[in-house]
């Protein structure tokens, strides 16, 4: 870890997961980093200046310097933090991580935003879709602790959206996206994952965060209406 | 033990086309296959489950899907000549912001150029003409995105040069005109010769989206 002094602020939300796992990376490697809550309703000149593309969060400011998506800025710190690895040193196995994030980014939560946005017919359309989107990741758990091996690793800290935003939803909207006797291998590594301090300690606080999901869901009924 | 390269690929691929670029700049033999998209193989099937798509890398055996992540491989795996990303952390998070960018904000508004009429492919115009000029913006003055070495984001963008051409007739829009930098860049990168072997003629892309077109039904 430097010595000399690094300024590493994160521009963030407390309930996102894209926020969060920027979270669990800082802390897992020891960096000390000042957290800015965004109001994403109301963007700051800060985040519109740091992200002009995209203007959403999270944004690492490393030292003043901007670094936008959630998934570069995990590889920024693997790559500037050298302590605590986060991807695999192969580069298949690089290259197969990062398959697996993209499909937890890319398939998983969009077809999962359905099932929170939509109602009826469409949100069980939405449930099916899930499932079978997570049964591939259910192959991808027998035999191991994480998603990474035998430790916590680059997959597992990007599926922290499965285990603690979708999962979390299920109490929301009424309806088990991921029962225990479809997935027992995604429930034992929630344990697993619940097991790790880094983990416990960066995922937002239950209670708050079902709040938070209702309102969302309510305002986003309100929308379709 | 001499590596067994092979690349599950479609010609007129604008991703296909950055993993074959990717090969021929690190100079690595490997088996091209061409799959027909509408009759899907037995080894694409079973190469690529979770997708079932193009471009499909298998190396020694063992695939790797998603032609960034390819790409990538690629510059891990066989580390010698020009690296296509920098040492630099940062520099290196640069380069990935825009090679997603262009997966995200780029790519989709093509679709609705040739695919789409009236309302929405003017909405896929003027959006991808928005993203082109910011891409411009990121160019600058610089011979390739990286600087003065051909790299990750270059090979990222210039499959779709070759696609310009369809694009213009469909849009009804001059891309020199309102980006004539990117066109400049495009150019430079069309004169390495690796580059020129790895991607088709842009006339035969421009002949083939009325076929295209056709075949998924759309008139």
């Amino acid at each position: 870890m430097a010595e000399r002094s690094e300024e590493v602020k994160l521009l963030g939300m407390w309930a996102s997961p894209f926020s969060r796992r920027v979270e669990i990376a800082l802390t897992l490697k020891g960096v000390p980093y000042e957290f800015s809550e965004q109001d994403i309703t109301n963007k700051s000149p800060l985040l519109l200046q740091s992200n002009p593309v995209h203007k959403m969060i999270p944004v690492l400011l490393h030292n003043g310097k901007p670094i936008s998506e959630s998934l570069v800025i995990l590889e920024y710190i693997d790559d500037t933090w050298k302590n605590n690895p986060i991807l695999p040193q192969d580069p298949y196995d690089r290259a197969i991580a990062r398959f697996w994030a993209r499909f937890v980014d890319e398939q998983v939560y969009v077809t999962a935003m359905k099932v929170v946005g939509k109602v009826g017919v469409e949100r069980d359309a939405a449930v099916e879709a899930t499932r079978d989107l997570l049964k591939l990741m259910e192959k991808e758990l027998v035999g191991k602790d994480f998603l990474g091996g035998e430790s916590l690793g680059f997959v597992d800290i990007v599926a922290t959206l499965v285990a603690f935003w979708l999962m979390r939803t299920e109490e929301v909207v009424g309806v088990k996206v991921v029962p225990v006797e479809m997935f027992p291998e995604i429930h034992r590594w929630v344990k697993n994952l619940l097991d790790v301090d880094v983990i416990k300690k960066c995922i937002p606080p239950e209670d708050e965060h079902l709040d938070y999901i209702r309102a969302r869901m309510e305002s986003l009924k309100l929308k379709s209406v | 033990m001499a590596d067994e390269v092979i690349l599950l690929d479609y010609w007129p691929s604008m991703f296909g086309m950055r993993t074959r670029v990717a090969l021929e700049e690190k100079n690595i033999k490997f088996d091209y296959r061409e799959q027909d998209l509408f009759n899907k193989s037995p080894i694409l099937l079973e190469m690529n489950p979770v997708h079932k798509k193009i471009p499909v890398l298998i190396h020694n055996g063992k695939p790797v899907c998603e032609s960034l992540i390819q790409v990538e491989y690629i510059d891990e795996t066989w580390p010698g000549g020009n690296p296509f990303l920098p040492s630099d952390p940062y520099q290196r998070a640069q380069a990935k912001f825009w090679g997603d960018f262009i997966d995200k904000k780029v790519y989709g508004p093509t679709r609705l150029i040739w695919g789409a009429k009236g309302e929405e492919q003017e909405a896929g115009t003027k959006e991808f003409i928005e993203m082109l000029k910011m891409l411009e913006s990121e160019l600058g003055d610089k011979t390739y995105f990286g600087g003065e070495t051909f790299g990750y984001v270059d090979i990222a963008m210039i499959g779709f040069y070759c696609w310009f051409d369809v694009l213009e007739k469909c849009g009804n829009f001059s891309i020199e005109a309102e980006c004539p930098k990117l066109i400049a860049w495009a150019k430079r990168c069309m004169k390495r010769e690796r580059v020129a072997k790895s991607l088709p003629d842009s006339n035969k892309i421009t002949k083939f989206v009325p076929e295209l077109k056709k075949k998924i039904g759309i008139e």
